[in-house]
């Protein structure tokens, strides 16, 4: 049976209290707190932590796609599909591919693999969702938006949810929406938004699958809604005749905010990390249409409660201190002009892209020294092109020595600067910290690695590992 | 190996006044340094044979020779431009005594410079990447700092006891300094200044940091044999090291970022040249790379002068002030003079080459015969150490 064999989700560390943008712009809180990607984060190396998250004890030799679905993507030319596969370190004989442009491009990613693994064209296909929304400033979109991604891992054995079927209408709507010339997310009269686009979609797409499989609402477990706010999902599921406090899945509004593309699919992991053999779950996204799913819980869920799922990320939390953080972060404003000089070279990127994106270090197969870089002459012995790529991105390790340094300006000073010695083989990894409180690092501090993006010299993003403090 | 020990002398150098000259141009620093330099070695531009220039700044890559070769029309001799990061000065005056060590010139002339106050930069090495396209937002001050917190946590020092070794450095630098006309920094500092400045990479903070200055330096040397023609009290090489190692030395597992190989290689390689087996009670003073007082502190083990882990006790003794067994950076070192990369290892050169002609003024120690010049770059990656002497053996 097609379905979910693994799951992986990610929201950001960083939270802001809403009641900071409502003080900077003497407006209304909405209340509660939201994610923001920290600046080094977007919605590709949110995409990645997802993967990763959900590769989390899974062979990745295995896996025969991997799409990348978002609305902020990084490029508008230029797959991100491949570059989540390059640092998930998958098959280069893989099917990559992207969705884009539509809050429904995570469900569309998920039924095109649930459709291509039900034909028998592949047995596993990876989806990632992510999206970095950014609503004009003073708006309640930007109370509302939240950052974060989540990705699931399809095949057709061993699954821990059976998707049953699949189900979309599709409805053209200029309801909310971002032109190729917008920074922000715009949106036409509330209302008319409400009733014509989310609720009349919603309702026509949850209403034909019930009617296709001849179910009632009282048939499903839970049902897990794409809501563009804390209250709408709810009305919505009212009026459909599911019992709020039993069914409803909270959208985690209040605590994250809306994440777009990503929201059903972070909701769904959510939802499976409570959910028990033999519950039937409802799934449904809105934009531009409507996707939903039909799934059926295995006894299989119960081996995969370690996973890095949503509840770790959720539990994980840094607040913003102010708002101008937020604006500096999202480079809403401009800071002091860098001395940084760089001499960026996508050829090198390319050439280097085992190391700088797959994260593999060389191991001497003469002496057994680990180093990263990959080296071709081992620091140890001089043997030459004698070694085999380990990969240490899913490798613990510890501070070997730091600094904390005011003079390298950035976004965030300090930059935390480090030495890290991974559990492969001791190899020495320099690298910055993030998702960290300065005070916090010492010598011995245990970390792992973290893909983030590092800048956009040269006009294209550079993306690399840092390490943060181990969670 | 044949050792240079007494082939090449010394017979003039000169030195610029260091600091923000806002208000001169690299050739106005070449030109003040060099004419010095001919009359102390009392010889005429034309008398030079070939020239070495050691320049790291940006502007200069790939210009040659030529920021040699217009202040002083130089013109007609073959001039080279070297770089090897901080050891830049040294660079240039090892690649002139080798030449002249060969017969190939009697006469040949080194110069050092930076002009790091035209950059717009008030800091050193901010962004040097390890990769071309990744931004290790790298700077001089987060590199060193790193042996700061690893020699600390390595020697058992907390915080507030490695903070007040290292400022002792800087206090004792601050003194030395403002006892040279020519150093940027006159001024004395306390230890309770330099302890409380303010952060610029934990644990190292403004004290602790060398200058950004301006300088250039001047060496003119000639074959040891004649060197008596020009002045009664040349200086003679003893002996030269240099020793570089990979682009990131932490790259290597078992790097215990408690002491730097180079600078050890080096000292080795200077120290077998000139037949010293006891550095500690040989030589007479020393004038190191103290980019960062830290570093100075790790400079006293590397170099043998001494036990690993024990410099704190020295400092502690006094044993590197002017009145100590062993005076270190009598001229205030790059603390005071900052660290115009080129002109740094000649600038050095300059201090031991005064004080062992018996010229270091208020700052002159007694009886020196034997001194050591120290320059270590990159990340830290390649060390120079150079030995003088004020007799021919």
């Amino acid at each position: 049976m097609v379905g979910i064999k693994s799951y992986g989700a990610y929201i950001p560390i960083s939270r802001m209290n809403r009641d900071i943008i409502g003080n900077a712009w003497g407006t209304r809180s909405i209340g509660g707190e939201r994610s923001v990607a920290n600046y080094d984060e977007d919605s590709l190396s949110m995409a990645v932590e997802a993967a990763l998250n959900c590769l989390n004890g899974e062979d990745r030799r295995g896996i025969e796609g991997l799409f990348f679905a978002s609305t902020t993507s990084p490029y508008k030319e230029k797959a991100c599909s491949s570059i989540v596969a390059t640092v998930a370190d998958l098959n280069r004989e893989i099917w990559t591919g992207d969705f884009a442009n539509s809050l429904r491009a995570g469900t569309s990613a998920m039924r095109t693999a649930f459709n291509t693994i039900k034909s028998g064209e592949a047995k596993s296909i990876m989806i990632t969702a992510a999206d970095c929304r950014l609503g004009t400033p003073r708006s309640v979109d930007e109370q509302t938006f939240g950052d974060g991604a989540a990705a699931l891992l399809l095949g057709d054995s061993d699954v821990i949810a059976t998707i049953e079927d699949a189900y979309s209408v599709s409805d053209d709507i200029t309801d909310v929406w971002r032109t190729d010339q917008d920074t922000f997310v715009r949106s036409w009269e509330d209302r008319w938004v409400l009733i014509n686009g989310y609720t009349k979609n919603m309702k026509a797409a949850i209403s034909g699958i019930m009617k296709k499989r001849g179910l009632t609402p009282k048939d499903f477990t839970k049902v897990v809604l794409y809501s563009p706010d804390a209250r709408s999902h709810a009305d919505l599921a009212k009026s459909l005749g599911f019992d709020l406090k039993t069914q409803l899945q909270d959208p985690l509004i209040t605590t994250i905010g809306n994440v777009g593309s990503a929201q059903p699919l972070v909701l769904l992991v959510s939802a499976l990390e409570e959910a028990k053999a033999g519950d039937k779950i409802l799934l449904a996204s809105y934009g531009d249409g409507s996707d939903v799913f039909i799934l059926q819980v295995t006894d299989a869920i119960e081996g995969v409660k370690n996973k890095r799922g949503l509840k770790k990320s959720m539990g994980l939390k840094m607040m913003l201190p102010t708002y101008e953080k937020y604006l500096a972060y999202r480079q809403l404003v401009s800071l002091p002009e860098e001395f940084i000089k760089l001499f960026p070279s996508a050829s090198v990127m390319w050439r280097t892209q085992k190391w700088v994106l797959s994260c593999h270090g060389s191991k001497c197969k003469n002496c057994g020294l680990v180093s990263f870089p990959i080296q071709r002459v081992c620091f140890g012995c001089h043997s030459r092109d004698e070694f085999e790529e380990v990969r240490l991105s899913d490798k613990k390790g510890k501070v070997f020595t730091y600094s904390l340094d005011n003079l390298a300006g950035g976004v965030n000073p300090p930059t935390v600067q480090t030495i890290v010695e991974s559990e492969e083989g001791g190899a020495r990894i320099y690298c910055l910290m993030t998702d960290c409180d300065p005070k916090e690092v010492k010598v011995g501090l245990p970390v792992e690695m973290t893909f983030r993006r590092f800048h956009r010299e040269g006009g294209f993003y550079n993306y690399f590992w840092k390490c943060r403090p181990a969670r | 190996m044949e050792s240079i020990k007494d082939k090449i002398a010394i017979i003039g150098m000169g030195c610029c006044k260091f600091g923000e000259n806002w208000n001169k141009g690299p050739e106005d620093m070449i030109i003040e340094a060099a004419y010095e330099a001919y009359e102390d070695a009392g010889i005429d531009p034309k008398d030079i044979q070939a020239a070495w220039l050691g320049t790291v700044s940006a502007h200069w890559i790939g210009m040659g020779g030529l920021a040699l070769a217009e202040p002083l029309k130089l013109h007609g001799i073959p001039i080279t431009r070297v770089e090897n990061w901080c050891a830049t000065g040294h660079e240039a005056l090892r690649n002139a005594s080798f030449a002249v060590a060969c017969g190939m010139y009697d006469i040949a002339i080194a110069v050092g410079f930076e002009k790091l106050k035209d950059t717009g930069f008030p800091g050193l090495g901010v962004g040097r990447g390890m990769h071309p396209v990744m931004e290790m937002r790298r700077t001089a001050p987060s590199s060193f700092a790193f042996i700061a917190t690893r020699y600390f946590h390595t020697y058992g020092l907390s915080p507030e006891e490695g903070k007040e070794t290292i400022a002792k450095i800087a206090v004792k630098n601050h003194k030395n300094g403002s006892l040279h006309p020519k150093a940027h920094f006159q001024r004395e500092i306390t230890l309770e200044q330099a302890v409380k400045a303010p952060i610029i990479a934990w644990p190292l903070g403004l004290f602790d940091c060398c200058g950004n200055s301006d300088g250039a330096a001047v060496a003119i040397i000639a074959r040891a044999d004649m060197a008596k023609k020009f002045r009664d009290d040349p200086i003679y090489i003893k002996g030269i090291g240099l020793s570089q190692n990979s682009m990131m030395p932490h790259f290597q597992p078992g790097f215990d970022w408690t002491g730097f190989e180079v600078t050890q290689r080096a000292a080795r390689q200077a120290y077998e040249q000139a037949g010293i087996k006891n550095p500690r009670k040989e030589i007479d003073l020393a004038v190191v790379h103290d980019c960062f007082t830290i570093t100075e502190l790790i400079i006293y083990e590397d170099l043998g002068f001494s036990p690993k882990g024990k410099a704190r006790e020295d400092v502690d003794a006094g044993t590197f002030t002017l009145e100590g067994d062993l005076p270190v950076n009598t001229d205030g070192g790059l603390k005071c003079f900052g660290h115009p990369v080129g002109a740094s290892g000649l600038r050095m050169s300059y201090e031991i080459y005064k004080q062992l002609q018996g010229k270091g003024d208020k700052r002159q120690i007694k009886n020196a015969e034997i001194g050591l010049a120290h320059t270590l770059g990159g990340h830290p990656s390649v060390s120079c150490v150079m030995l003088y002497g004020n007799n021919r053996g």
